[in-house]
């Protein structure tokens, strides 16, 4: 009776959890680099940032503190990563996500058999494998800069990963809880007002006194800081600048799993 | 009230169908309560979609349609009832339904800078046994427009696009919100012809349309929900047979003899002279009938011209049960 083997006869079943997840990474990751206003967020505008802070002097960078060779992009190089990461963890994933939300793409995805959160393991391998590609490019374009980086990779990694983690967690916030539209806008506000404030490429210590303390406890000063310290200073682990970083991760991700909504 | 000519035959009936007794209901809905804030989207609505058929769930915009398909998807919680989908509770047992069911959205679902091919094959890598994306592809007439990103492709080819997602990954049951609407006749036929065959293979489809012709065409059993709750249910002849009584017509010479033809056909029929010439008969038109009718004008001599019998419609049934037209 049930001869029948039609195109459609029924045979359910979800792929395995490793296949779901790899094909939705490398898809998530396709998507953002075939989008560009995300390369130009995460790829052209820090390169350029680092190509022309080190060649031109705009902003007066401290060369001469301890450790460094005296060149700008010992300074800019570490800021630039800072930047790299906040691009594609924050602004990218937040803007991405968001339009997923609003086009029903996490919503149909939610009805398919890979479960939230292989979908969220998968978009954190992506935004990773994105970080990869922009600090291998970055390193090498401020290695031809002359830049001369110092300290221990295993904390430039840790800072590196936490820092992400931070910024995923408040990224996901903003695209779960607001308007694409809105997300869009306060997304690139944010990437911006970071950029300027947060260390990147603007020492911290040009602000005044007060404005400095506050600052110093956002996710993107602590995180170029942190770098600086290591690469261009050759600190230890930067116990400080890691423990902004934590509860930044605790709080974005936190208050991201408790109003995430997906439709 | 529109009368209007139905296509004559239907094919199969649901008891084609090979089925295994026993089993559960693809989808056994009882009491279902849902609302948003202070408005009531559906309001104690009861619907059992039998394994193997085609459901459609018919109903005016806001009737409750989608909130009912999309608790039944797992995307809702009831407020008050149980809902059943393949004998699961589609929230809690959500991981268990999911690789079973396949999801048509009413809109969207996928990426606006994802390639149309490459959407249904990402789709199809999710899920261990999918269907040949290469047939799929063909068979819903979206070759032409593999390459071409989602933003960019035509309405009607995000819907064909959404339609192959829901049923790449070869589940045991279908939901398609509203999977013509927008199309144009070419797509539209298409479509049914997936439908259709998804039934043969033995796949269980819920669908919810505007369309009237779409639910005569397709389903075994048509739904008709309004004001979130189910008014209706049958086979769509059964639905039009539970309606008005139908109508036969045809033209002749004026001023014939009504009182010879009343006495010739069954009690509860009705017969009228509308305009010179021009006759109406409503009751129950079956081959009797009509040949009572004919036997009758070869009697007094009258070539019977332009003879037609004309069925009530879903449309004519919506429309006597809820006083709204489908498409306001």
């Amino acid at each position: 009776m049930s001869a029948t083997t039609g195109v459609f006869t029924p045979k359910p079943g979800a792929a395995p959890l490793s296949r779901m997840i790899r094909a939705q990474a490398l898809l998530e990751t396709k998507m953002l680099l075939r989008n560009g206003e995300q390369l130009l967020l995460t790829v052209v505008i820090p390169t350029l940032l680092l190509v022309l802070f080190s060649a031109v002097d705009i902003v007066a960078v401290p060369t001469e503190t301890a450790g460094g060779s005296g060149k700008a992009v010992d300074f800019l190089a570490p800021g630039i990563l800072a930047l790299a990461v906040m691009s594609t963890a924050f602004t990218g994933q937040a803007i991405a996500t968001g339009f997923e939300r609003r086009y029903g793409v996490l919503k149909r995805l939610g009805a398919s058999p890979l479960p939230r959160w292989a979908l969220m393991t998968a978009k954190t391998c992506s935004v990773l494998v994105t970080e990869v590609l922009q600090i291998v490019l970055l390193t090498v374009v401020a290695f031809a800069l002359g830049w001369s980086p110092h300290g221990n990779p295993v904390w430039v990694v840790l800072l590196l990963i936490l820092g992400t983690a931070a910024f995923s967690g408040l990224g996901l916030l903003m695209a779960g809880t607001l308007k694409a539209e809105a997300t869009l806008a306060a997304a690139n506000l944010v990437f911006l007002l970071l950029l300027v404030g947060g260390g990147v490429i603007v020492p911290l210590e040009r602000f005044p006194g007060v404005l400095q303390d506050v600052l110093q406890l956002l996710p993107i000063s602590a995180l170029s800081d942190g770098l600086r310290d290591v690469l261009q200073h050759g600190a230890g682990l930067p116990w400080a600048d890691l423990g902004i970083l934590a509860v930044w991760t605790v709080l974005g991700l936190g208050a991201a799993a408790r109003f995430f909504r997906w439709e | 009230m529109s009368l209007r000519r139905l296509p004559v035959m239907r094919s199969t009936s649901p008891g084609d169908v090979p089925r295994t007794p026993g089993r559960e209901p693809a989808v056994e809905v009882t009491g279902l309560v849902k609302r948003y804030g202070t408005k009531t989207a559906v309001n104690g609505l009861d619907l059992t979609v039998t394994r193997g058929t085609v459901t459609a769930v018919l109903g005016p915009n806001g009737a409750g349609k989608t909130t009912t398909v999309e608790t039944c998807e797992g995307y809702r919680r009831a407020d008050a009832g149980t809902v059943r989908v393949l004998g699961l509770d589609p929230v809690a047992d959500a991981a268990a339904l999911r690789p079973r069911i396949g999801v048509m959205l009413q809109s969207g679902g996928v990426y606006a800078g994802a390639r149309a091919e490459e959407m249904l094959r990402h789709t199809a890598s999710l899920h261990a046994h999918p269907v040949d994306v290469d047939v799929l592809i063909e068979r819903l007439g979206l070759g032409s427009c593999g390459r071409t990103t989602y933003r960019r492709l035509s309405g009607g080819q995000q819907q064909r696009l959404a339609l192959a997602m829901a049923v790449v990954g070869r589940p045991e049951l279908v939901f398609l919100d509203e999977p013509t609407a927008g199309l144009d006749p070419q797509a539209r036929r298409a479509t049914w012809d997936l439908v259709r065959e998804l039934r043969t293979d033995g796949v269980s489809v819920v669908l919810t349309t505007h369309f009237m012709d779409e639910a005569e065409q397709l389903a075994d059993d048509v739904a008709i929900i309004d004001g979130g709750r189910v008014i209706a249910q049958g086979s769509p002849e059964s639905l039009c047979k539970g309606g008005a009584e139908n109508t036969l017509r045809f033209t002749g010479r004026p001023g014939l003899d009504l009182a010879s033809l009343l006495k010739a056909l069954p009690a509860d029929c009705a017969a009228a002279e509308l305009t010179p010439g021009a006759y109406r008969v409503n009751g129950t038109i079956d081959p009797q009938l009509l040949a009572t009718v004919t036997s009758w004008c070869a009697q007094n001599g009258v070539l019977p011209d332009r003879i037609a019998v004309e069925r009530h419609t879903l449309e004519d049934v919506f429309l006597e049960l809820t006083g709204k037209e489908l498409r306001a």
